[in-house]
């Protein structure tokens, strides 16, 4: 359905642009700018509709049914809200959420300080600083899972180049260095190679947000003789805030999200240290085949985030606004 | 930033506060860049230099990395090497001195391909259908468009594995499982909300008033779309691009659960390298470096719409 429409939609162009036959241009030149309207957004709407739509509506049928995906011909029966009532009585859940509550607030925080910093220093605008700034973005570019993959080579105690450089510094033997085998250790060494992929994202948009700010501004502040320290806090912060806090909303996101960079790194572990939402939803999905509360526990998830994100853009606009 | 905070205006920052901010700055990007030295070091490492403690950097380059990254071997006594005829090219000498013979190529090349037809062919698809449907939205009363935007960009909200359990159940009922167009369509999906929202905000850049002139000169819409709209747009279609062959192109969740061998991308496959007793990390980091480098080179030489792009998805949000 979605290639007819767009092959409608590319024929119709193509046709125009080559001024063919007279009776196409014609028919072209007929219709009314309310069906082109629809010619255009249609194909990107049926495309959304079957690819994101029907299989969330099908998660939420799924949800309320003993369904296993491993077991296509099995009878399926309603369980009505038996598995939302399991999922939310999960301890093994609660405790998902709250790793991932936990990755989103320090790779949120990290980045944000970190990326305004960067952001705040390369509007100086000091020699080199289109060259650098493009260096600086080059990790927000590469796969999470491939590089994810390397780190956890960096991250060997016995031969990895991150223990050795730790322990050059402080002095701890490496072997005490062990970053994904330690309970403690191992959120930090997935919040470190996070940050290390996605401050420059947050760079870039506070960069945009701080270029933003009119200079006229700060020359009248200049001419007020505000201290500089007075002018950060009085009109850079402010004026940059909407970016800020659209930056953490894009990052708030996609964190909710995490799992390719912890499944390669730390597949969850050790013991469950690490275990975010997305890896415990796989683990009901694709290990114990528990398709319908899998898809109750998606479900949950979705309306969580969309529930935060409305609430946040709410907040957002009324900063805009100010 | 306690250094750039005693510049004395923001206005025309003095010499010294610009090279402590230079300073910090070209600091930072050196220690983002060691984890991508060491990813090309280690690939041209041999394997026993890979895992020496203190690791090594000063070293003898071998392409070992490489050759096992594009074979697969097989163990062989030492007599039998022997027994061979002169190896015929590198590979085969470097895999000879580790006993061993190349019994036929590895899975990486198609892999490889996968994701270059399937990243291509999804980002292309988004693209256009993204900019038909900016079109849309940006010159024509919509109804209910504020409600179809923002349905769009939600569908962005659901965790990848929350959506792969009913794609996994539809594809499998479609014979759409681990295909390669299975995968560029859920890829397009993905990236067509994206794209729309990017491209939006550049065709609202541009003037009405060029179509409009253009139509009085006799052009039917869509010629005027095509002619003056298309071209004015070429910078915000390339930034929109790059965002949607950035993220086909290193996607994990949906390529590592969906797919498993036809339409396997190298993402999920990379990390299953594995080499005698444990991960093979030269070729592990030969993978890994043939795999950034046409991102970094395309990246590298579209920076300025990339800047652009994430700046106007930024403000048009």
């Amino acid at each position: 359905m979605t290639i007819s429409h767009s092959s409608i939609v590319e024929n119709a162009v193509d046709a125009t642009a080559r001024a063919t036959p007279v009776s196409v241009a014609r028919r072209v030149r007929g219709l009314s700018d309310r069906a082109i309207a629809w010619l255009f957004i249609a194909p990107a709407i049926i495309l959304l509709l079957a690819i994101n739509i029907f299989p969330l509506i099908w998660a939420i049928y799924l949800s309320f049914t003993n369904y296993r995906a491993n077991r296509p011909n099995a009878p399926v029966q309603g369980v009505g809200l038996g598995n939302y009532q399991r999922v939310l009585n999960d301890p093994d859940i609660w405790q998902a959420m709250q790793t991932t509550a936990h990755f989103v607030f320090w790779t949120i925080l990290l980045q944000t300080v970190i990326g305004f910093s960067l952001a705040y220093l390369i509007d100086r605008k000091f020699r080199g600083h289109a060259f650098w700034t493009t260096i600086i973005l080059i990790p927000m570019m590469l796969s999470p899972a491939v590089v994810g993959n390397f780190w956890r080579f960096l991250y060997e105690p016995q031969i990895g180049l991150f223990a050795y450089a730790v322990s050059l510094v402080s002095g701890i033997p490496t072997s005490d260095i062990q970053m994904l085998g330690n309970v403690t250790l191992a959120p930090w060494a997935i919040i470190i190679v996070d940050t290390w992929m996605w401050t420059p994202y947050v760079m870039l948009i506070c960069l945009a947000g701080l270029r933003s700010i009119p200079d006229y501004i700060y020359e009248a502040a200049e001419v007020d003789r505000a201290s500089p320290w007075r002018q950060f806090w009085s009109i850079t912060v402010p004026m940059a805030l909407p970016f800020i806090m659209l930056a953490v909303l894009f990052r708030g996101i996609e964190n909710f999200k995490m799992f390719d960079m912890v499944t390669l790194l730390t597949g969850g572990g050790p013991g469950s240290v690490t275990e975010v939402a997305s890896i415990t939803l796989k683990r009901v999905a694709f290990e114990s085949w528990a398709t319908g509360r899998a898809s109750a526990f998606a479900i949950v998830l979705f309306v969580a985030v969309f529930g935060l994100a409305n609430i946040y853009v709410k907040a957002l606009n009324r900063v805009k606004q100010r | 930033m306690t250094a750039a905070n005693s510049a004395h205006s923001v206005v025309e920052p003095n010499r010294s506060s610009k090279r402590i901010a230079g300073t910090i700055v070209i600091l930072y990007a050196l220690i983002t860049l060691i984890p991508l030295v060491w990813i090309f070091l280690t690939s041209i490492k041999s394997p026993p230099d890979s895992i020496s403690y203190p690791p090594k950097i000063v070293f003898t380059p071998s392409l070992e990395g490489y050759c096992n990254l594009f074979t697969t071997r097989t163990r062989q006594t030492p007599d039998y090497i022997a027994s061979l005829p002169a190896p015929a090219g590198t590979c085969e000498e470097v895999t000879r001195k580790r006993n061993m013979v190349i019994a036929g190529p590895s899975n990486f090349l198609p892999r490889f391909i996968n994701s270059l037809v399937i990243a291509f062919g999804s980002t292309f698809l988004a693209v256009f259908l993204g900019t038909l449907a900016a079109y849309g939205f940006s010159r024509f009363k919509v109804p209910l468009a504020d409600d179809l935007l923002f349905f769009i960009l939600s569908t962005r909200m659901m965790p990848p594995i929350a959506v792969a359990i009913p794609i996994y159940l539809m594809y499998r009922e479609l014979g759409l499982s681990d295909t390669a167009v299975g995968m560029i369509l859920l890829y397009t999906a993905v990236n067509v909300s994206l794209a729309v929202w990017l491209l939006k905000g550049f065709i609202d850049e541009i003037p009405r008033e060029y179509e409009e002139a253009a139509m009085i000169d006799g052009y039917t819409r869509l010629q005027a779309f095509r002619k003056v709209v298309l071209p004015q747009a070429t910078t915000g279609i390339a930034a929109t691009a790059i965002f949607c062959l950035i993220f086909a192109w290193n996607e994990y969740a949906f390529a590592a659960l969906l797919t498993s061998g036809e339409a396997q991308t190298a993402p999920p496959f990379i990390p299953t390298i594995i080499g005698e007793g444990g991960q093979d990390w030269p070729a592990v980091a030969a993978g890994t470096t043939i795999f950034l480098i046409p991102i970094l080179v395309f990246t590298i030489l579209l920076r300025k719409q990339l800047l652009r792009g994430i700046t106007f998805g930024a403000v048009r949000k």
